[in-house]
C-alpha cells in the first residue's frame, strides 16, 4: 500500500566553514528515502545556507515507511573533487504513521557527523499521505502505537491487556566486515547507524503485526536493545506488552485513574472492544475454557520435561559446546552438587532464606500443571479445594484459572496459541487499579551461551549498498537452525514461567531481559515478578458479577497484592508466614521482593531508599567452553551473595519490601560483576522486620567476643538511626491480635476447609518463633567480616536527600515542577597488583558510592530533593576497567508539605481523601489550563532577555530590542519517570529510537576521553531533544539509555562510543500557572530547567 | 584505583557561578578546588576533596565547550547542545564579557593589536590578573572591535545585538571600542588618577556629539562611505573648530569674553580673583585644544591635553567643583552674546560635550 512522504528543506544555520579560502560553504542537501535521491540546489557561500527547496515527494509502500528512516545529508560541493559531507540527520518517519500522534514534523535538526560530532543545524518539514485501507495489509503495522512507558499511558484508557510480545532480527555487524579494512571509519560508521536504523524499523513493524493479530493496537512497556556481538553479528531484540487502548477523551479522564477503583471498574464496558475477535469463541465461561485446555497442559509438560531433561540433554542437543544452564527453579530435579541451597535462593528473592526442605519442591507446580481442569471443576461447583490452604483457596483457583484461560485465549485462532500463548509475562511496572491480585515474588534465569558466528546460506553481505542488505529473521530458520538467539530466549521464558508456576502464579509483570557479552561469551538474562492478575484486563468477553464482587471484598486496599498466592500448606519454599498486618485477614510473607513499582494504593510507612548490592567475582581467563562453564559455576554463588546483601541491607534499614529489584551480572575478562538496585519500603501489611544478630564462631575467645558486641551494637545503632532517617515508625500492634490465630469474621469459611487447618496452627507457632528471631548474620571467616563491615560503610545520602529507583519516591506526594535529568559515566582501571575479590569489592564498592557522592554535591542546590528512578549500569569494557553509567532524574519536593507527611495508616488515608478531592476541585482549572495553547512556552522569553540587560535610565536613543531573544530554543525536558510533576500529558507524539556512534581519532584535542564522552552524551541529548521539538512535543517520557558502549585506545589518540537511548515523545501542559504557589516561592521556581518567562507569566 | 574518566551531564547544563568565577579568573582546576576548599564548602555539604575535584573538572569541562560559543552568544542562544535556561545565558555572557578595571586602564586607548597582546603578560605581574583571564578579557575587547568597527548605526546598539550584552556593559564596550579606534593616550601619568569610569562617560558624550552618527546624517544617505559613524570623529567637525581660534587669537573678542563672565561671575565664586587672573590661560588652553584636534598626534592627546591645560591650573588654585560648574556655564554660554563670532553651533557642539568631559575629568 504505497503511501506519499513529502520532504522540504527549508534552511540551514551554524554550518562549518568548508572552503579555508573564503571562511564559507557551499552547501547543498541530499534527500534520500529507500532508494530515491533528490537534491536541493547549491546556496553559494554562506554559513546559513536558505534553501527553502520544493516538495521532494516519495511514493512508497509502507511497509518501507515503517522500515526506512529518512536520510538527510548536507553537503559541501566542490566543482574539482568530490564533494564534501558536512553530516547527515536520520529521521524516524514513525510517528507520522499513526493517526493520534504527530502531523507533521517540522524543526531545526542538528547536523551530526560521526567523527566531527554536531556541525550546525538544518530545518525540514516533513509529511506522509498515507492511504485509508491500512488493514487489508498484513506486512506493515501502521497505526499500531508504541510506547517505552511501563505503565498504561497517561491520556488512555486500558480496554484489554493482550501480553507479551516480542521479536528479534539479526545481521552481520558491518564493522566486522572484510570491507570494513578498506573504508574510511566514517563510512563504516554511518553503515552501522543505518543498519540499525533500518533493523529497528523492521522489528517495530514486526511487533506491530503480531499485535494486529492479537486484535491490539498498541504496544506498553517497549523495550529494544541491541546485542553488539561482535564477529558473529548483530542482534536487535525486543518486547512488549501488546493492548488495546482508548483514548481519553474528555477532561475529565485526566483525572488519576487511582481515584476510586470502584468506580472505574464499572466504567469499563467490558463487551466495547472495538476490534470484536471474531475467532474466539465467544464469551469465555469455565466450561468455554476448557477448548483450549489441552493446549496449557501440553504446553506445560512441554516445559517440564525441558526443565528435566535440559540439564543432561544440553550437551547432546547442542551443536557445538555451550555452557551449562542455571536452574533456579525449585522444581527442576535436585542437583547432585551441593550448591541446591544456593539456587533457591537465586529465585525466590522474595523470601527469607532458611535452610530450604527440598522434600516439598516439584510438587506444586506438577499439580497445578496438569490438574488444572479439575480444580476448575471443583471451583466452579462450589465445593472447597482440599489442597486449598484457605478459604480464599478455589476462589484463588477459579481466578487463577479464568486468568489463565484469559492469557490464553487471546491469541485469537487457537492454532497460533502454540507460538503466542506461550509466555504470559507484561512488561509493565505499573498497573490499572485492581489489575494485580498477588505478587508472589521475584522469578529470574540466567543462562550462559557461547556466541558462534551466525552462518546461514541465505544470508548476502552487506556492500555498502543500502538495498543488499539481507534482514534475517530467525523465526524462518527455526527448525533446521535450533541454535538461534529465539530459542535461547524461549528457553529462558519458558524457565521464567515454570519459576511463577511454582509460586502459584500465572503470570509474571515488570518483565524484563538483557545481555552481557565478552567475547564470544554471551549471558542471557530474564526477570520479572511472578503474579496473579484480575483476568478482567485480559479478556475481550464477559466476566461473572460474582467473581468481581469477590474480587473487591477479597482485596482490602493496600494489601492485597502482599497477600500470597501460593497454598502455605504446599509452599515451594520455606517462608515465614503471618497474618496480613492490615486486613488480618490473609497470609503474608515477611519480606516481599519485586520488579515492580510499588502498587498506588499500597499503604506504606515512612519513605524509601535506594538499596543496592554490589559484588565482583574474579575468574581466570579462559577460552570458550572452558570460559563458560566457569562462569556458569560462579553464577549461583554471585546471585547468592547478592541476594543476601540485599535481604542484609534491607533489614539494616528496618524495611521489609523490595520494589523495582533490578540485578545485573555483567561479565568480563577476569571478572564478573554483580550489581543490584532496588527501592526499601516498609509496607504496613508485613510484619516488622526483625534485627540482625552477629554470631560469632569461637565463642569462647574473650577479646573476639568484645568485637562481636561492638559489632553488634552499631548494627542496631544504625538500624536505629535509619528508621529514624526514613520515618519509620509503623502503628504499634498488639500482641494479641497478631497472636489470635483466627479473625472472628472468617469463622463461617473455615467450613471449607477440613484437616489443613491444623496445620494453619502449626505454621502459625513456627511463625511467631520465627518472627521473633533476628536475622543471623554468622562471622566465621573473614569474608563474613568483610560483609559486615561493608554493610556498615554505606553512608545514607545527606539531609534533604533521598533516593530511590522506582518511578516515585514512597511517602513523598508533594513533588514541585523542578526536574534534572542527568547522565553520570564514571571509569575507573584498577591496578593489577591487588586483584582479590576483596580488593575488587571495596573498589567496585567505593566507585558506586563516590559516584552517588559526587550527584548529591552536584545537585545540592534542588535540595530537598529526591533522585528518582536512579538506574546503574555495569559494563567491563576492557581486562582492569570497570564502566558506571547512572541515568536519573532529580525531582525537587515542598519541604513544608513533606513536614506533615502521615504517619500512621489511618491519617494517611484520610490524606489521600483529601487529595482526591484537592483533584476534584483543580478540575476547573485544568480545563482552563487546557484550553491553552498546546506550545506552554510562550514567547515571554523575550522578557527574561531583556530583564537581565535592563534598559536603564539614561536610555539616549531610542534603541531596539535585543535580536534574536524571542527566538530561542524551546525548552524540552527529559525525564526517565513515565510522567512529569505538576504537569498533565496531553498528547504522546510517538517513540524515540535513537542510535548514534561517535568516533575520533584526536582524542587528546578533544579534551581527552572525558571531553569526548560529555560533548558526546550532550550531542545526544540535544539530538533527542530536537527530534522531540520537531514533533512539535516540549518532553520525552520514560527516558532510557539502553546502552553506552565506549571504546579507548590512547595510544592510538582514538575512541570510538556508542549510544542508544528511547523515550515517548510527548506534548505537556503546566497543571497550573495560576497557583499561588509560584508566587509564594519565586526564587525556587528560578530554575534550571523552566524558561523564566514561563514561571513569571 | 583512579577514575580514568567521569562526565555527568544534565539535560539542563548545570552552571555553578561560583565556578564560573573561578574558571572566568584564570584559575588552574587544581587552584580552583584549592580555593573552593578554602570557602569551607567541604564543611557545608560534607562533600570530599575528590568529589569537589570531579565536579570542578566537569564545570571547567563544560565552559570550555561552552567558550566557543560565547564567542558569538547569538549562537549560545540558538544552539541546540547545551539546554540553558535565558536567565542563566544571559548571566553566562554577562560574566564573559565582564572586565577587570584594573585591565581596562591597561590597555584602555592601545591598539588592539598583536603587539599589546605580548605585553599581557607585563599587565598580567602588575594588576594581578591571571594571564588567562588578561587574554581572555583583551580577546574580547578584540573581537567586539573587529564586529562592530565597520558597522553602520548605533554603536552601543550593535553591540548589544551582536554581544547580547546588558545596557550598561555594551556602552562600556563601546568606549572601549571608541576609545581603541580613536587611540587616546590614558596610559601618562598624570591621567593615571582618572577611571575607566571617568573615560567611558567621555567617551559617550563625545560619540553623541562629536561623530557623524550623532549628526544623523547617514539615514539620508545609505550609500555614503561613512560606515562607522560612531566609532570615528566627525573629521568636518574638526575641521571646522580651528574656526574656534578668533575667540583667543582676537584680542577684543577675548576681553570681551573674559568680561561677561567676570560680571556674571563676580561674588559668585570662592576663587574669583584667581579665575579673572587665568582666565586668558584656561580659554587659550580650551581653544587650543579645539583648534588642534585635525591632527591624529593630537586628538590622541586630548585628555592629555585637557589635564595639563584645564584640570592642573585650577586643581593647583583649589577651585571646588562648583566653581568649575559655576565658570564652565558661564564660559560657554556667555560666547553667544559675543556679536563678532559666528560659529555658535559650532561652539555648543564642542564646549556642551568638553564641559561635561571636564566636570567628570576634575577630581582629585
Amino acid at each position: 500500500m504505497p503511501g506519499k512522504l513529502k520532504v522540504k528543506i527549508v534552511a540551514g544555520r551554524h554550518l562549518p566553514v568548508m572552503d579555508r579560502a573564503s571562511d564559507l560553504t557551499d552547501a547543498f542537501v541530499e534527500v534520500k528515502f529507500g532508494n530515491t535521491t533528490f537534491k536541493t540546489d547549491v546556496y553559494l557561500k554562506s554559513l546559513n545556507p536558505q534553501w527553502n527547496s520544493e516538495w521532494f515527494k516519495f511514493e512508497v509502500d509502507d511497509e518501507d515507511l515503517q522500515d526506512e528512516p529518512l536520510q538527510i545529508t548536507v553537503l559541501d560541493h566542490d566543482t574539482y573533487s568530490a564533494n564534501d559531507a558536512i553530516g547527515k540527520v536520520y529521521i524516524d518517519i514513525d510517528p507520522l504513521l499513526y493517526s493520534e500522534a504527530a502531523t507533521v514534523i517540522s524543526g531545526w535538526f542538528p547536523i551530526y557527523d560521526t567523527i566531527h560530532g554536531i556541525r550546525g543545524e538544518i530545518n525540514v518539514i516533513v509529511k506522509v499521505d498515507l492511504f485509508n485501507d491500512l488493514n487489508r495489509f498484513r506486512q506493515s503495522s501502521c497505526g499500531v502505537k508504541f510506547f517505552c512507558t511501563t505503565s498504561i499511558p497517561k491520556c488512555y484508557r486500558a480496554v484489554i491487556i493482550h501480553g507479551f510480545v516480542e521479536e528479534l532480527v539479526v545481521n552481520e555487524d558491518p564493522e566486522y566486515q572484510w570491507i570494513d579494512r578498506i573504508r574510511t571509519p566514517r563510512a563504516s560508521n554511518e553503515a552501522r547507524q543505518r543498519l540499525i536504523s533500518l533493523m529497528s524499523g523492521e522489528l517495530q513493524r514486526k511487533i506491530g503485526l503480531k499485535v494486529l493479530e492479537m486484535r491490539g493496537n498498541a504496544v506498553v512497556g517497549y523495550l529494544q536493545c541491541f546485542d553488539l556481538e561482535g564477529e558473529s553479528g548483530l542482534v536487535v531484540r525486543a518486547i512488549g506488552t501488546a493492548c488495546t487502548l482508548d483514548k481519553l477523551s474528555s477532561p475529565a479522564a485526566f483525572l488519576p485513574a487511582c481515584n476510586s477503583p470502584s468506580k472505574e471498574m464499572k466504567e469499563i464496558p467490558f463487551n466495547e472492544d472495538p476490534n470484536p475477535n471474531t475467532h474466539s469463541s465467544g464469551p469465555s465461561t469455565p466450561l468455554k475454557n476448557q477448548t483450549y485446555s489441552f493446549s496449557p497442559s501440553k504446553s506445560y509438560s512441554r516445559q517440564s520435561s525441558s526443565s528435566d531433561t535440559d540439564l543432561s540433554l544440553t550437551p547432546k542437543t547442542a551443536p557445538y559446546p555451550q555452557g551449562p544452564r542455571i536452574y533456579l527453579c525449585p522444581s527442576s530435579p535436585p542437583l547432585s552438587c551441593g550448591s541446591l541451597h544456593l539456587k533457591k535462593s537465586c529465585l525466590l528473592l522474595s523470601e527469607s532464606s532458611l535452610p530450604p526442605h527440598h522434600s516439598s519442591l516439584g510438587s506444586p507446580v506438577l499439580r497445578k500443571s496438569v490438574s488444572f481442569s479439575e480444580e476448575l471443576f471443583l471451583a466452579a461447583s462450589g465445593m472447597g479445594s482440599g489442597s486449598a490452604g484457605k478459604e480464599g483457596g478455589p476462589f484463588k483457583a477459579l481466578l487463577r484459572q479464568q486468568t489463565q484461560s484469559a492469557l490464553e485465549q487471546r491469541g485469537g485462532s487457537p492454532h497460533r496459541f502454540c507460538k503466542r500463548r506461550e509466555f504470559p509475562f507484561f512488561t509493565l511496572t505499573a498497573f490499572p487499579p485492581g489489575f494485580l491480585v498477588h505478587v508472589g515474588g521475584v522469578v529470574s534465569a540466567r543462562s550462559v551461551k557461547l556466541l558462534d558466528r551466525i552462518h546461514n546460506p541465505a544470508f548476502v553481505g552487506i556492500m555498502g549498498n543500502t538495498r543488499s542488505y539481507k534482514l534475517l529473521d530467525w523465526n524462518s530458520f527455526n527448525s533446521d537452525e535450533p541454535e538461534t538467539r529465539d530459542a535461547w530466549w524461549a528457553e529462558i521464558r519458558q524457565e521464567i514461567k515454570s519459576h511463577a508456576k511454582a509460586l502459584g502464579c500465572h503470570a509474571v509483570v515488570g518483565y524484563s531481559e538483557s545481555t552481557s557479552i565478552c567475547e564470544e561469551v554471551c549471558i542471557l538474562s530474564a526477570s520479572g515478578t511472578a503474579a496473579v492478575l484480575n483476568p478482567r484486563f485480559l479478556q475481550d468477553g464477559t466476566l461473572e458479577g460474582c467473581l468481581e464482587q469477590r474480587l473487591e471484598e477479597n482485596l482490602p486496599v493496600g494489601c492485597g497484592f502482599c497477600h500470597i498466592p501460593y497454598d502455605e500448606l504446599n509452599m515451594p519454599f520455606p517462608a515465614h508466614l503471618t497474618y496480613c498486618y492490615n486486613c488480618r485477614k490473609q497470609k503474608v510473607p515477611d519480606v516481599l521482593f519485586t520488579t515492580i513499582d510499588l502498587p498506588t494504593d499500597a499503604t506504606v510507612v515512612g519513605k524509601g531508599c535506594l538499596i543496592q548490592a554490589r559484588l565482583c567475582r574474579l575468574k581466570k581467563k579462559a577460552q570458550a567452553e572452558a570460559n563458560a562453564t566457569a562462569i556458569s559455576n560462579l553464577l549461583p554463588f554471585m546471585e547468592y551473595e547478592v541476594h543476601t546483601q540485599l535481604m542484609n541491607k534491607l533489614k539494616l534499614k528496618g524495611m521489609n519490601a523490595l520494589f523495582g529489584l533490578r540485578i545485573q551480572i555483567t561479565v568480563g575478562e577476569n571478572m564478573l560483576m554483580g550489581l543490584a538496585s532496588a527501592t526499601g519500603v516498609y509496607l504496613a501489611a508485613l510484619p516488622t522486620p526483625g534485627g540482625i544478630q552477629i554470631a560469632g564462631k569461637t565463642p569462647n575467645d574473650g577479646s573476639y567476643e568484645q568485637h562481636i558486641s561492638h559489632m553488634q551494637k552499631k548494627i542496631n545503632d544504625t538500624i536505629a538511626k535509619n528508621k529514624e532517617l526514613y520515618e519509620i515508625n509503623p502503628p504499634e500492634t498488639s500482641e494479641e491480635l497478631i497472636g489470635s490465630p483466627i479473625p472472628e469474621p472468617r469463622q463461617h469459611s473455615r467450613l471449607l476447609r477440613s484437616q489443613s487447618e491444623s496445620s494453619d496452627e502449626v505454621t502459625e507457632l513456627d511463625l511467631s518463633h520465627g518472627k521473633k528471631d533476628a536475622f543471623v548474620l554468622e562471622i566465621d571467616d573473614t569474608d563474613a567480616l568483610e560483609d559486615v563491615h561493608s554493610l556498615l560503610t554505606d553512608v545514607p545520602p545527606p539531609p534533604g536527600f533521598y533516593s530511590c529507583n522506582t518511578e516515585i519516591m514512597p511517602g513523598i506526594n508533594n513533588w514541585t515542577s523542578e526536574i534534572q535529568m542527568f547522565t553520570s559515566v564514571r571509569v575507573t582501571r584498577l591496578s593489577s597488583l591487588n586483584l582479590t575479590n576483596q580488593a575488587l569489592n571495596k573498589n567496585f564498592n567505593d566507585l558506586c558510592e563516590n559516584l552517588l557522592k559526587s550527584l548529591y554535591f552536584k545537585l545540592r542546590s534542588m535540595i530537598p530533593c529526591c533522585l528518582c528512578h536512579v538506574n546503574f549500569t555495569v559494563s567491563l569494557p576492557e581486562d582492569e576497567l570497570i564502566q558506571v553509567t547512572v541515568t536519573a532524574v532529580a525531582i525537587t519536593f515542598d519541604k513544608n508539605q513533606a513536614l506533615q507527611t502521615t504517619k500512621t495508616h489511618v491519617e494517611k488515608s484520610l490524606q489521600r481523601a483529601s487529595t482526591d478531592n484537592e483533584e476534584l476541585l483543580q478540575f476547573p482549572l485544568e480545563l482552563c489550563s487546557d484550553s491553552i495553547p498546546s506550545h506552554p512556552f510562550p514567547p515571554a522569553k523575550a522578557v527574561t532577555v531583556e530583564k537581565a540587560s535592563p534598559m536603564g535610565e539614561g536610555n539616549f536613543r531610542n534603541r531596539s530590542a535585543p535580536p534574536c531573544a524571542n527566538s530561542t530554543v524551546g525548552v524540552v525536558k527529559m525525564t526517565p519517570l513515565s510522567f512529569i510533576p505538576g504537569a498533565k500529558i496531553t498528547k504522546y507524539l510517538g517513540i524515540i529510537n535513537m542510535f548514534f556512534i561517535r568516533e575520533t581519532t584526536s582524542l587528546r584535542e578533544e579534551g581527552g576521553v572525558s571531553g569526548f564522552l560529555h560533548a558526546f552524551i550532550a550531542e545526544v541529548f540535544a539530538m533527542v531533544r530536537a527530534h522531540v521539538a520537531a514533533l512539535g512535543g516540549n518532553a520525552v517520557v520514560s527516558y532510557i539509555m539502553k546502552q553506552c558502549v565506549f571504546m579507548e585506545n590512547p595510544n592510538k589518540n582514538q575512541a570510538q562510543c556508542l549510544i542508544n537511548v528511547s523515550g515517548d515523545a510527548v506534548v505537556f501542559v503546566r497543571e497550573s500557572d495560576l497557583e499561588v504557589v509560584s508566587t509564594q516561592h519565586p526564587t525556587a521556581n528560578c530554575q534550571p530547567l523552566c524558561a523564566g518567562g514561563e514561571v513569571t507569566t | 584505583m583512579t577514575s580514568e574518566l567521569d562526565i555527568f551531564v544534565g539535560n539542563t547544563t548545570l552552571i555553578d557561578e561560583d565556578v564560573y568565577r573561578l574558571w572566568l579568573d584564570g584559575y588552574s582546576v587544581s587552584d580552583a578546588v584549592a580555593l573552593r576548599v578554602r570557602s569551607g564548602i567541604l564543611e557545608q555539604t560534607g562533600a570530599t576533596a575528590a568529589v569537589l575535584q570531579s565536579d570542578t573538572m566537569d564545570h571547567y569541562r563544560t565552559f570550555h565547550m561552552l567558550e566557543r560559543l560565547l564567542h558569538a552568544p547569538p549562537k549560545l542562544l540558538h544552539q541546540l547542545i547545551f539546554q540553558i535556561p535565558p536567565s542563566r545565558q544571559a548571566l553566562l555572557i554577562e560574566r564573559y564579557y565582564a572586565f577587570d578595571e584594573a585591565f581596562v586602564r591597561e590597555v584602555l586607548g592601545k591598539k588592539l593589536s598583536k603587539g599589546t597582546k605580548k605585553d599581557l603578560d607585563d599587565i598580567s605581574t602588575k594588576t594581578g590578573i591571571t594571564l588567562k583571564s588578561c587574554r581572555r578579557q583583551f580577546d574580547n575587547f578584540k573581537r567586539v572591535f573587529k564586529v562592530v568597527e565597520e558597522m553602520r548605526g548605533s554603536l552601543v546598539d550593535n553591540i548589544q545585538q551582536h554581544f547580547l550584552l546588558s545596557d550598561r556593559l555594551s556602552r562600556d564596550y563601546a568606549a572601549i571600542v571608541f576609545f581603541a579606534n580613536n587611540r587616546f593616550e590614558t596610559g601618562k601619568k598624570k591621567l593615571q588618577y582618572l577611571s575607566f569610569g571617568d573615560f567611558a562617560f567621555c567617551a559617550e558624550l563625545m560619540i553623541q556629539n562629536w561623530t557623524l552618527g550623532a549628526v544623523g546624517e547617514a539615514p539620508t544617505d545609505p550609500d555614503s562611505q561613512v560606515d562607522d559613524m560612531d566609532v570615528d570623529l566627525d573629521k568636518e567637525f574638526l575641521q571646522d573648530l580651528k574656526e574656534l581660534k578668533v575667540l583667543v587669537a582676537d584680542k577684543d573678542l577675548l576681553d570681551l569674553h573674559k568680561s561677561l563672565v567676570c560680571t556674571t561671575l563676580r561674588g559668585k565664586l570662592t576663587v574669583f580673583s584667581e579665575m579673572e587672573a587665568n582666565f586668558k590661560n584656561l580659554s587659550r588652553g580650551l581653544v587650543n585644544v579645539a583648534a588642534k584636534l585635525t591632527h591624529n598626534k593630537d586628538v590622541r592627546d586630548l585628555f592629555v591635553d585637557l589635564v595639563e591645560k584645564f584640570v592642573e591650573p585650577c586643581r593647583s588654585d583649589h577651585w571646588p567643583l562648583a566653581d568649575v560648574r559655576l565658570f564652565l556655564n558661564q564660559y560657554s554660554a556667555s560666547v553667544h552674546s559675543l556679536d563678532g563670532f559666528r560659529h555658535q553651533a559650532l561652539w555648543d557642539r564642542y564646549m556642551g560635550t568638553l564641559r561635561g568631559c571636564l566636570l567628570r575629568l576634575y577630581h582629585d
